[in-house]
């Protein structure tokens, strides 16, 4: 049965195939060159590279710029995503648990800033914007181990079903329940504090200089693409440092076998629910920064099928990988934007690529490298088991 | 190889530098155009793909065949449509509205089509001075936002809901009425304003779920409760194949709804037998007493359908503003001056907008329309309380 | 809270329930074959279940029957059923083969995680359900009213009428003859080899890749009859009726102990009921909130559901 496997690839799929595996051994290649840099060099290209990222709304990169609609603000929604594919990473690249109801954690944390600052909600007490992201950040926490103490001790699967679940009760509660106004939706939700320094003569869109005005208005987006830029380059150095800690070896250990793990003293059940926790936290932070920018949220922006597109987006970018992970939240947040003139076919030919990126590329564009040669070793088993 | 590398690092590193210099003279817009004053452009905001498309392509091409007939009688100096395509989604609105503020040339909005959207597209466009004149978005806290370009160019659900009410207090006498609604922002609005107008002849209410196709449990409850009119605040997704299982269950209750429902898709969807003698408030005019030439005119721009829901509240907004700009209303402040003074006559009904932008009461009609043979007829104008 | 509605019409609440758990069941199915033999969620199935709804429809009004036709006689309606549930067993079946072709057996061969399946199934089914939707224009298509309800008998004071009856009578036949081809014959007894142990089958010469063929195709005829059974029930169609639809039917083939036919059918019934009972007693949009919690508590009591994954009665 293993002869279908060692026939000599013929076609254009094998073709494709072929030129994908040299363009992985060139980001291989450029990778081992990238480490072998000397640190002050790859420091400096870093911080060259955050600059330009800052200064992207304002650069007229050729071929970049969504020509239909606003390029600052799709970057600020791209950042987003990156943010909840960098939280969602947490837990299914990094301690391997499939969560498909991740945006109850986005509509948690979007909630709680609109409930906490809107002066539309029907709750009495307000606070300002700096102190509603903490409490968005600790209350999707909470939700985040609610969640997860009574279900992390399932399997895999049925852990999958049971998030589902969890995003469409928070869904339904989010439409039917007064305390989020219903459909209607909560407006006037707070931003962050701030002015323009006086010198600044940029215009905003109402045709006036921006000098002296509130940082954080309608009239520009770039302050809130920056403010979702730095959280996003914050959050990716947390769990960098995470992901080399003690913590996200408990995490690998878990993820390539729970019983060894529990057997070396890994306290499994902690861990995956830490996971949870520190996700779920991501995911809060990146619905309070879109209801910040947005000024509204209803529940139309909670659906279980952008949760599942979540996941695409982190398992098609490369699970485990923060790079990885970021190209996919790219790909899912930036590309039907930029493709608006394929309008109706966009989602048909996404659902297209999504199959020939997992057939080509199962370990994802940009693959964990750990990851990669797990994948390899399956693969290897592969003839006994077909 | 390291040198290679580091040789890439620096060109391009150099490059961003360059262009982020070029991209100060790149941002600022020239919009200079040849000769005259031309070139204005309005906008339609609005679902072109997705779930909710056909409502935003009854609006698009409604305001597609005023401006093509504009065109056609002012060939120098043209104004075009601009399509921006929301999906009816309140995540993909803003960097949308933003384009649309920062294109000088685009001076009015024909939408947002739906409400969610609007309340997050509508500060954008306020803010920068764009005309905004929806032509289907009823909530009517939308006009309380103090949105100073905000204009809503047909009746709110508080008007349509209290008129729902009395025709079916009226003219039906209906004396047990089962209300519900989908918890949308729109249906629920006109639920609760049927609910408060109709009081104790209220005998139940449900709440159903957007996209739900299975009503066996409601449909036993209402045939319980036997009412003699159920009111449905919400849209003909749900509307049809629930009418087609309360009739299949054989209730006989009066089948009354909002202009959400009044499509013809209620008939495809549900069939002709269930659909017969449902009533449909619209605060939209019939199209028989549209001006004259308008449904076959339309048949010609769509690609052969009927004008449907929205399609002449669209094609009268769309005459405003450009009755607006060939006055020579060339920028935002005066077109938005012209329409808060626009007072004439559309094919739906007398323009006049109040303050904060909505229509004049008076000229707010509501109309009852019922199925018969399997044609959405108007009945009547439901009268003013 | 609305507990005198429940008590009062308690048996009513439980007759429709197990109406539309009968279909939850016969969707649920094609999860559980599918997960009994490749641990697998096919996650495209709810489109497969989309699939059929439009094959009954475009079968109905090739035979002339639209939205508007009157109700025809018995006879005659049964053999419109029949026809319809030939043809969406079909085309279900065949959309079913066609997804374990493209995008489940290439990742089979590379023996890769559960995890990659379950992005190929979700892009399975964004093509299929946009496909669909843009050939029929995102517009709902309306079915002929093919029975009318009559009160047949009251069991314990809910009336009961033909289609429901007919509907769960359909449902059990349905899975009983599953339950016979699995346990009874030949290939069924190859299922259950494969399921228990793949590498013995294999050298006891069952031929893996045809049994899972087989799974996929059993799976989709029985979402093809469930799609008819629902067209007959609810008369309307959407492109995007599969994604809720599939989700309840997964829960209830988790509920019931995935890998488990007789899990399925008591997972579909009971979850059908318990949504019922739940939107009764707390409102309609509580409806799957109640059925989600109800899911979660027993799996914390029974982590392999009710009754226990065992397609191939060996596993643990």
């Amino acid at each position: 049965m293993t002869q279908t496997n060692d026939k000599p690839r013929v076609g254009v799929t094998d073709t494709l195939r072929r030129f994908d595996d040299r363009r992985a051994e060139a980001v291989s290649g450029l990778r081992q060159r990238w480490s072998d840099l000397p640190r002050a060099w790859r420091v400096g290209a870093l911080v060259a590279l955050i600059v330009v990222l800052y200064a992207l709304p304002d650069l007229a990169i050729p071929g970049i710029r969504t020509t239909e609609t606003d390029f600052t603000g799709v970057l600020f929604l791209v950042a987003i995503y990156v943010l909840i594919a960098v939280g969602l990473n947490v837990v299914v690249g990094l301690a391997g648990l499939l969560d498909l109801g991740y945006i109850g954690f986005f509509a948690v944390g979007a909630y709680t800033v609109a409930i906490f600052g809107s002066p539309n909600s029907p709750v009495v007490i307000k606070f300002p914007w700096l102190v509603c992201i903490p409490i968005a950040i600790a209350l999707t926490m909470i939700s985040g181990v609610l969640l997860g103490w009574p279900t992390l001790r399932l399997r895999g699967d049925y852990l999958a079903i049971v998030t589902l679940g969890f995003g469409e009760i928070i869904r339904l509660i989010a439409t039917n329940s007064t305390i989020t106004n219903g459909n209607r939706g909560i407006a006037g939700v707070p931003v962050p504090p701030g002015n323009w320094p006086s010198f600044v003569q940029t215009i905003g869109i109402d045709g006036e200089p921006l000098g002296g005005r509130a940082l954080f208005s309608i009239n520009d987006t770039r302050p809130f693409y920056w403010l979702a830029l730095t959280a996003v380059l914050l959050c990716m150095y947390g769990v960098r440092r995470l992901e080399n800690s003690r913590v996200g070896r408990a995490w690998l250990a878990v993820r390539e076998d729970e019983d060894a793990a529990e057997i070396m003293g890994v306290p499994s059940f902690r861990f995956k629910l830490w996971a949870f926790a520190i996700g779920a936290a991501l995911g809060g932070l990146s619905g309070a920064l879109f209801a910040t920018h947005n000024t509204f949220f209803n529940a139309e922006s909670v659906l279980l099928q952008t949760s599942i597109l979540y996941v695409a987006a982190v398992v098609v970018g490369g699970a485990g990988n923060l790079l990885g992970v970021t190209v996919g939240a790219i790909i899912i947040s930036y590309l039907p934007e930029r493709f608006r003139e394929f309008a109706d076919y966009r989602y048909l030919l996404f659902g297209l690529a999504l199959i020939a990126v997992m057939i080509f590329r199962p370990q994802g564009i940009v693959p964990s490298r750990r990851r990669a040669v797990e994948l390899a070793d399956r693969a290897k088993e592969a003839p006994t088991n077909v | 190889m390291r040198q290679r590398l580091v040789r890439v690092v620096g060109v391009s590193a150099l490059a961003a530098a360059m262009v982020a210099g070029a991209a100060a003279c790149a941002s600022s817009n020239s919009g200079g155009t040849a000769g005259k004053n031309c070139g204005q452009k309005i906008a339609f905001f609005g679902a072109l793909t997705g779930g909710n498309a056909i409502l935003g392509i009854n609006i698009r091409d409604g305001a597609k065949l005023a401006i093509n007939q504009y065109n056609a009688k002012n060939k120098n100096c043209t104004v075009e449509l601009v399509e921006k395509d929301s999906e009816g989604s309140p995540e993909k609105a803003p960097p949308l509205a933003t384009a649309v503020a920062s294109d000088p040339k685009i001076l009015g909005v024909i939408g947002p089509a739906f409400s969610s959207e609007s309340k997050v597209a509508n500060p954008i466009f306020s803010s920068a001075g764009v005309v905004i004149l929806t032509a289907s978005a009823t909530d009517p806290t939308l006009a309380a936002r103090g949105w100073k370009t905000f204009h809503r160019g047909l009746g709110n659900d508080a008007s349509q809901g209290p008129a729902a009410a009395r025709y079916m207090k009226d003219t039906l006498k209906a004396q047990k009425v089962y209300v519900i609604d989908d918890a949308s922002d729109y249906g629920k609005g006109l639920a609760e304003q049927v609910k408060t107008a109709l009081g104790s002849a209220v005998i139940g209410s449900d709440v159903i779920q957007e996209k739900q196709v299975d009503f066996s449990a409601l449909v036993a409850k209402i045939q319980a409760a036997n009412p003699d009119a159920v009111f449905h605040g919400g849209y003909v997704r749900e509307g049809a194949p629930f009418l087609k299982q309360l009739r299949g269950a054989g209730v006989k209750a009066k089948y009354v709804a909002g202009d959400g429902v009044k499509t013809d898709d209620l008939i495809s969807g549900a069939g002709k037998d269930a659909a017969e003698g449902s009533v449909l408030t619209c605060p939209c005019v019939p199209g028989d007493k549209l001006g004259g030439s308008f449904p076959t005119d339309y048949k010609a721009v769509s690609g052969g359908r009927a004008p449907g829901t929205y399609s002449a509240e669209a094609y009268d907004a769309a005459n405003i503003l450009l009755k607006g700009i060939g006055a020579g209303n060339t920028t935002r402040a005066k077109l938005n001056d012209f329409v808060n003074k626009y007072e004439g006559q559309g094919i739906t009904t007398k323009f006049k907008f109040q303050a904060n932008g909505e229509l004049d009461p008076n000229s707010v009609a509501v109309w009852a329309y019922t199925v018969k043979d399997g044609q959405i007829v108007p009945d009547k104008e439901i009268p003013k309380a | 809270m609305n507990i005198h509605f429940v008590v009062n019409d308690f048996w009513e609440l439980v007759v429709t329930g197990l109406t539309q758990g009968a279909i939850y069941a016969l969707v649920a199915l094609g999860y559980t074959l599918v997960y009994g033999v490749l641990k697998l969620i096919n996650f495209a199935h709810s489109e497969v279940f989309m699939v059929g709804t439009f094959a009954s429809w475009l079968t109905w009004t090739w035979l002339g029957l639209g939205v508007n036709s009157k109700v025809p006689p018995l006879i005659q309606v049964l053999g419109y059923v029949v026809i319809a549930m030939i043809v969406a067993a079909f085309a279900s079946g065949a959309t079913a083969l066609v997804i374990e072709r493209v995008a489940y057996r290439p990742l089979r061969r590379r023996n890769a995680p559960s995890l990659i399946f379950l992005i190929t199934a979700i892009g399975a089914s964004l093509v299929l359900f946009e496909a669909v939707g843009l050939i029929v224009h995102r517009q709902p298509r309306g079915m002929p009213v093919l029975v009318k309800p009559v009160v047949l008998f009251h069991f314990l004071d809910a009336a009961v009428t033909n289609l429901q009856l007919t509907i769960i009578i359909s449902a059990l036949a349905m899975m009983a003859a599953l339950d016979f081809f699995i346990n009874r014959t030949k290939w069924g007894r190859g299922v259950r080899a494969v399921a228990q142990d793949p590498q013995s089958a294999a050298l006891m010469g069952v031929n893996r890749d045809r049994i899972i063929m087989l799974i996929f195709i059993l799976g989709g005829i029985l979402a093809g009859f469930a799609s008819v059974l629902y067209c007959v029930k609810v008369g309307i169609t959407t492109y995007d009726v599969g994604f809720n639809l599939g989700i309840a039917a997964f829960a209830a083939a988790v509920l019931g102990g995935i890998g488990n036919l007789r899990g399925a059918l008591l997972g579909g019934l009971l979850l059908g009921v318990v949504e019922n009972l739940g939107a009764g007693l707390f409102g309609n949009p509580w409806r799957n909130v109640v059925s989600f919690l109800v899911l979660v508590l027993v799996l914390l009591f029974r982590p392999n559901g009710l009754l226990g994954e065992s397609l191939g009665r060996a596993r643990v």
